[in-house]
């Protein structure tokens, strides 16, 4: 990676990766994944959900972008998933084991069905 | 059939919702939807507390996103003729017509915590596509020094490690001391017992923390930064580590950053996880290589602080505001909270609670918010005792300071402190004196041993503390430890010595009868203390099985077979297996 040299840089690069992403989620891979894997998330279990989900959803032929985040917050219903489909706000569920991950790649991802576990999102964000 | 609209039906399960309700919702609302027949488009998902336990029970008409609260068995024909069948709100259950003194549904507002969960923490685009380093070039290419300084200054932001000192104020001092070599450290040792928040940014958000660092550096005139953490934090320091090594080879920390001219540089040190240098002075010997042990102030680090330089040093989560108070103006910051206390704050909710978690309020937001609405209420439908906030140096707050507005100085008036945020939340079964035993064994380990009222005073605080807990305090000895409380308090060197009795006097203050409770009537009203109980075995009960008197570890049962059986309060040792084994119910504590 060449060394920002300007504020210009900083902003032509930001926008760049902002149409890339923008780009990539209309084209390349539609569904974004979040696992959080701050410590506490991972003690939990969320390694192994990772894991499962970037092994199996290419084997069903689903284009995702799954990545790790940091802590969300939802401590007592660890692990969490948070899940961006196109046209839909994104979701979060809770105590998501692989029996559960097997299940929102079937009927959430596949067929846009609710799965028991939702997490309603009790925060405003200042962006 | 006629197709309807698709729709999801939300249910809360929150264990507060649960106990509300009278009825299994989820069955009622099934076979509700089967009898009008729409069970083929409209499905009954479970879903995760809504922290809303204040108007529970709670649904949410999914995709319409319409919220209902205070929900029985009786609304759901109206709901179901009403808003699946002709798209027509309930307005009468609407969650803001139920619950009037609210503003917004949401009383989460993050900023500290804004790319926590929602960005890859080892991957630096993802910070730089949300706004990252735009306030680090701002200040560098719009803002002189002075102008950095006044912008923290008008935004009102106080220092989240504890003290609540103006963050504005800290780095002018440093800024205005001269020479040739100034330090930026960022204490990342979060040693409160219960309070993890430090931890998730650097997890969650790293580089929020680098770029508000380089700021500091800039507004104060300092080229080097510190980051102090401690060593028991692997993926924080770990993720630091990605990040700073990213952050250089983008050139967004090195010399002549943006191509302004500006260099900044950032390192780690490791604590070894001591609670008290999480104090400056402490902080700053650990990390010269002498032990961890405060001096008195002044000098002040701003003045004279590591290597004898002036010194910054601000915590994670105050740093982690920087970015956004940059980018956003101070007048924004400045509107949220309190009149003294602006912004938000994030508490770590532990103990007793529904929603163990991180939580990010804006201050003034009330106890009775954090813990009944965001916290979904207290375990198993038991009573709220108090909230212990501050961890080991603050207090206990009870029911009376529920609808207190938190911020630095409501708390500080009511015999507590913010501390760090930690808010450890006890029940009807916890007991007080035992609490207050615990910090104080806490702080007893940590005390750093150099002056006499905090290495000698918490250690006699603490033997008295036992005594009253193993039934063999008087009532004089509760004067003793007020007395003695309050010397500490006076005397001590450091903040460690200085808090370290407020468990004690808060404690002391809200529930002197359960003190009183321990000498005078001897018993532990909450039932904790172990010294206190008392086994008995019920004559009614009891069919002399023998099974307690062959389980118990040291004899202290004795009986014939088939006749009831005696425990010798002598020889018992109060471990319960007795009572666990007992298939009848016979074994009952007083």
């Amino acid at each position: 990676m060449p060394i920002i040299k300007s504020i210009q840089e900083l902003k032509s690069l930001r926008e760049e990766i902002q149409n890339k992403r923008k780009k990539d989620f209309s084209e390349r891979h539609p569904i974004e994944i979040k696992v959080a894997m701050a410590t506490c998330g991972i003690a939990s279990g969320a390694k192994p959900i990772f894991d499962f989900l970037i092994e199996e959803l290419p084997k069903r032929n689903i284009a995702a972008n799954v990545k790790q985040t940091g802590c969300m917050g939802y401590c007592y219903a660890e692990p969490t998933l948070e899940i961006r489909i196109p046209n839909q706000d994104p979701v979060v569920f809770g105590y998501v084991d692989l029996k559960k991950a097997d299940e929102i790649i079937e009927k959430f991802i596949k067929k846009g069905e609710l799965v028991d576990g939702i997490i309603p999102i009790n925060y405003i964000v200042a962006n | 059939m006629n197709t309807h609209k698709k729709r999801n039906i939300l249910i809360c399960q929150g264990s507060t919702c649960h106990q509300v309700a009278k009825e299994n919702l989820i069955d009622a609302f099934k076979s509700k939807l089967k009898e009008y027949q729409l069970d083929e488009d409209v499905k009954v998902v479970q879903s995760v507390c809504f922290n809303k336990c204040t108007v529970g029970p709670n649904i949410i008409i999914h995709p319409d996103n319409v919220e209902y609260s205070t929900v029985t068995s009786d609304d759901i024909d109206e709901i179901i003729m009403l808003h699946l069948l002709n798209d027509k709100i309930v307005e009468r259950l609407v969650y803001n017509q139920v619950y009037e003194n609210s503003g917004s549904d949401k009383k989460q507002y993050r900023i500290a915590l804004r790319n926590c969960g929602f960005i890859d923490p080892e991957v630096i685009v993802d910070y730089i596509e949300k706004n990252g380093y735009a306030a680090l070039g701002k200040c560098l290419t719009e803002y002189t020094p002075q102008q950095v300084i006044d912008e923290i200054k008008a935004s009102g932001l106080r220092g989240r490690g504890g003290g609540g000192f103006s963050t504005g104020l800290k780095w002018e001092i440093t800024s205005k001391s001269e020479a040739d070599q100034k330090y930026v450290v960022c204490n990342a040792d979060e040693g409160d017992p219960g309070a993890f928040m430090d931890r998730s940014v650097l997890e969650g958000d790293p580089h929020s923390v680098i770029e508000a660092m380089a700021i500091c550096g800039y507004a104060i005139g300092a080229t080097k930064g510190i980051v102090y953490i401690r060593a028991e934090y692997p993926l924080a320091i770990k993720r630091l580590q990605i990040a700073l090594k990213q952050a250089k080879e983008y050139g967004l920390l090195g010399r002549d950053i943006l191509g302004t001219g500006f260099e900044f540089d950032i390192s780690i040190k490791y604590g070894a996880g001591a609670f008290v240098c999480g104090e400056e002075t402490a902080l700053i010997h650990s990390m010269e290589g002498l032990r961890g042990e405060p001096t008195l102030k002044p000098p002040f680090p701003s003045v004279s602080g590591y290597l004898g330089k002036p010194t910054n040093v601000n915590n994670v989560e105050t740093f982690a505001n920087i970015p956004a108070i940059i980018n956003r103006g101070s007048k924004w910051f400045a509107s949220i909270g309190t009149e003294k206390s602006k912004g938000t704050k994030v508490f770590a909710l532990a103990g007793k609670v529904n929603n163990v978690g991180l939580v990010e309020v804006p201050m003034g937001t009330t106890l009775r918010e954090v813990i009944y609405d965001i916290g979904g209420g207290i375990k198993d439908g038991k009573k709220f005792k108090a909230v212990q906030t501050g961890g080991p140096s603050g207090g206990c707050l009870t029911e009376k300071h529920l609808d207190l507005p938190i911020d630095f100085d409501t708390l500080m008036a009511a015999g507590s402190m913010m501390g760090s945020g930690g808010m450890i939340i006890m029940d009807e079964d916890d007991c007080m004196v035992s609490m207050a035993r615990f910090y104080l064994e806490f702080t007893v380990e940590e005390s750093c041993g150099k002056c006499a009222p905090c290495r000698i005073g918490n250690k006699r605080l603490h033997e008295m503390l036992i005594k009253i807990c193993d039934d063999k305090g008087s009532e004089e000895d509760l004067m003793l430890l007020k007395n003695l409380s309050t010397v500490v308090k006076d005397t001590s060197l450091c903040g460690l010595g200085q808090t370290s009795p407020n468990p004690i006097l808060s404690t002391m203050e809200n529930f002197y009868d359960e003190y009183l409770a321990h000498v005078k009537d001897h018993k532990c009203p909450a039932g904790q203390c172990k010294s206190f109980q008392r086994y008995y075995i019920s004559e009614q009960n009891c069919i002399g099985c023998m099974v307690c008197a062959r389980n118990c570890p040291v004899n202290a049962i004795s009986g014939e077979k088939k006749e009831v059986h005696i425990i010798n309060q002598e020889t018992c040792i109060k471990c319960g297996v007795c009572m666990e084994k007992c298939k009848f119910d016979a074994i009952y504590l007083n």
